[in-house]
């Protein structure tokens, strides 16, 4: 911390040109100025050609009736938002992202924040278990997503045995409306709640042990340190791992490609599958770049308003 | 500190923590376990026994799959995608971020924050008009279709990281430097390189793996078979073999190997990078 604050302040003094030590042959703009020229465009250009660029285009696309060939021409205003709006399936994705969240939120962190607590002290196999429950979070999202499609197999999968050993007919839990929702949500959360419980003991070693032991020190039990101590100091973490758990949510797409991809009857669309199926497989190049539009201010609502709410003080 | 003091073997506390984890493990484990051991079964017993260990063991699913062409075609497709996305990651990010850490110009901070930005929104949005760019740039359907627009939306995340390293360095050994005559290109080359190992290693290891994992932009890039990284091959497979599951077991066994060896190997930076997002920039 110190150190950075020295560096971030000597920095500054660059751009005085009265540094005197400096002077003889010192950070002369011509260094300077290579180093602008040379290192900064690659970057630059890269991100934006490749990232913001698309999304104005999308904004601009979305105003056309287009099939990706040629040139725009056929321009149909809001038209595009109109039909995105008015699809069913639109709404059915917006709800499952909504369930995500809601799941990750009430299931996911809960169970992130208990295993760290555990986790977070010195014992045997400690270090063990945290890689294990990091491990499906580094998988690919297209594997797990088979391995489950394996999982919920209604012929050879391992739900369909468990099911048969109590002699009941084994369901397709993903071939069902009702029921491939849950199953997305069962495996979201053995996907992600490594992840959190990583970002949660990261936290917990970072920690002030002093703060923990003063409160042992002046009688609290564990249950008061955990409640009063442990968390309150915990929070700035909580909140990042809810922005991720948030705006991972509104992005997944790879896991529900091979365990639904979006179905049966659009009942387990996220937006992006819902993006998929409806504006990229087709070419619809208007329709599809609306439902991005949307889904971009989505995102960057919920980014700003986040961060102004909740995240003020980092 | 917990098991320093000395507990009975019926604290109820403790044994809620071992119940637990070990749900936990058991949770985890049998779904990556059944899979693995799947591929060593006949289709026939999959259906009896898709628990315990196979009465015989088929060695010839995954014999098959590795003495494939296709197997290693797919692996080397990955491979070089995501070579190319952390090489091109690594150059681009690390030059950019020493000239936000070491050099005060007008505009560095609005610069930094439009680079920002990208972490905002996740690629998928804009991936009509991505795929439009990249098709009028005459990329579709080669590598660099797919490891350029990686490269670009991991830069803000990798920036950022690099960035708060290079600042950490000490600002007199730059001072020093520049005083003795070596220019900024040098110093980045033979000082601020050499001693930022750790956070490139890092943030190599964040693109490798997102690189190697994707499956969206693969998915809307590219065309044909021969280029396919895994993730598309093993869709395609299973769409091939769409109920042979103790195949696709097998297949998916041997596709993620590669990441669970890496994984093994770099848990340190692995683990670093991908929660690197909590340490606040």
């Amino acid at each position: 911390m110190v150190e950075r604050r020295i560096a971030s302040v000597s920095a500054m003094d660059v751009a005085k040109p009265s540094f005197a030590p400096l002077a003889v042959r010192g950070p002369s703009w011509d260094g300077r100025f290579t180093v602008l020229i040379l290192f900064l465009p690659p970057a630059l250009l890269l991100f934006t050609l490749f990232v913001m660029l698309p999304i104005g285009e999308a904004a601009w696309y979305s105003a056309f009736n287009w099939n990706g060939f040629g040139r725009p021409t056929n321009w149909i205003g809001f038209d595009n938002y109109r039909f995105v709006l008015e699809t069913r399936a639109f709404w059915l994705a917006l709800r499952n992202n909504a369930l995500i969240i809601a799941v990750s939120l009430a299931v996911q962190l809960p169970l992130a924040l208990t295993l760290a607590l555990m986790l977070a002290e010195r014992f045997r196999g400690a270090v063990a278990l945290r890689m294990l429950f990091f491990m499906p979070y580094i998988l690919a999202e297209i594997a797990t997503g088979l391995i489950f499609s394996f999982v919920y197999d209604g012929d050879y999968g391992l739900v369909a045995s468990i099911w048969r050993t109590f002699g009941a007919e084994p369901p397709h839990l993903l071939a069902s409306t009702d029921t491939a929702m849950l199953a997305v949500l069962i495996v979201v959360v053995w996907k992600y709640f490594g992840f959190h419980m990583m970002l949660f003991i990261a936290a917990l070693q970072g920690l002030d042990k002093n703060l923990v032991e003063a409160a042992r020190i002046d009688g609290a039990t564990r249950t008061q340190t955990l409640r009063h101590v442990v968390i309150p100091l915990l929070y700035p973490t909580i909140r990042l791992s809810v922005f991720f758990a948030i705006i991972g949510s509104l992005q997944l797409f790879d896991l529900v490609m091979p365990l639904t991809r979006g179905g049966p009857a659009d009942s387990s669309n996220t937006m992006v599958s819902f993006l998929y199926n409806n504006g990229i497989s087709r070419m619809r190049v208007g329709y599809g770049s609306a439902i991005g539009v949307i889904l971009f201010a989505i995102c960057v609502t919920f980014a700003f308003t986040y961060k102004r709410w909740f995240m003020r003080d980092e | 500190m917990s098991n320093v003091e000395t507990r009975s073997a019926f604290d109820p506390a403790a044994l809620f923590k071992v119940l637990f984890l070990g749900l936990v493990a058991v949770f985890v484990l049998v779904p990556l376990l059944a899979t693995l051991l799947g591929g060593f079964k006949s289709l026939g017993e999959l259906r009896v026994n898709p628990f315990g260990l196979p009465r015989h063991w088929e060695w010839q699913n995954y014999a098959d799959i590795l003495f494939s062409a296709r197997y290693w075609q797919l692996l080397r497709n990955s491979l070089v995608i995501s070579t190319l996305a952390v090489t091109l990651t690594l150059i681009t990010a690390s030059m950019a971020a020493f000239t936000f850490a070491h050099v005060r110009f007008y505009g560095s901070s609005m610069l930094l924050s439009y680079l920002t930005l990208g972490l905002l929104f996740p690629a998928a949005t804009a991936v009509l008009p991505l795929f439009i760019k990249v098709r009028d740039l005459g990329l579709l359907d080669t590598y660099f279709g797919v490891a350029l627009p990686q490269v670009a939306f991991s830069l803000a995340m990798s920036v950022l990281l690099l960035r708060r390293f290079f600042r950490d360095i000490p600002y007199e050994l730059l001072e020093a430097a520049l005083v003795d005559g070596c220019s900024y290109v040098k110093f980045f080359r033979y000082v601020t390189l050499p001693l930022s190992r750790p956070i490139l290693a890092t943030v190599g290891t964040i693109t490798f793996v997102n690189s190697w994992n994707a499956y969206l932009l693969p998915l809307v890039m590219l065309n044909t078979d021969a280029l396919y990284p895994w993730p598309l091959g093993i869709m395609v497979y299973q769409g091939e073999y769409s109920s042979e599951w103790h195949l696709i077991l097998a297949f998916i066994t041997l596709t993620i190997l590669p990441t669970i060896i890496l994984f093994l190997l770099a848990q340190k930076h692995i683990v670093a990078g991908l929660t690197a997002g909590a340490v606040k920039g």
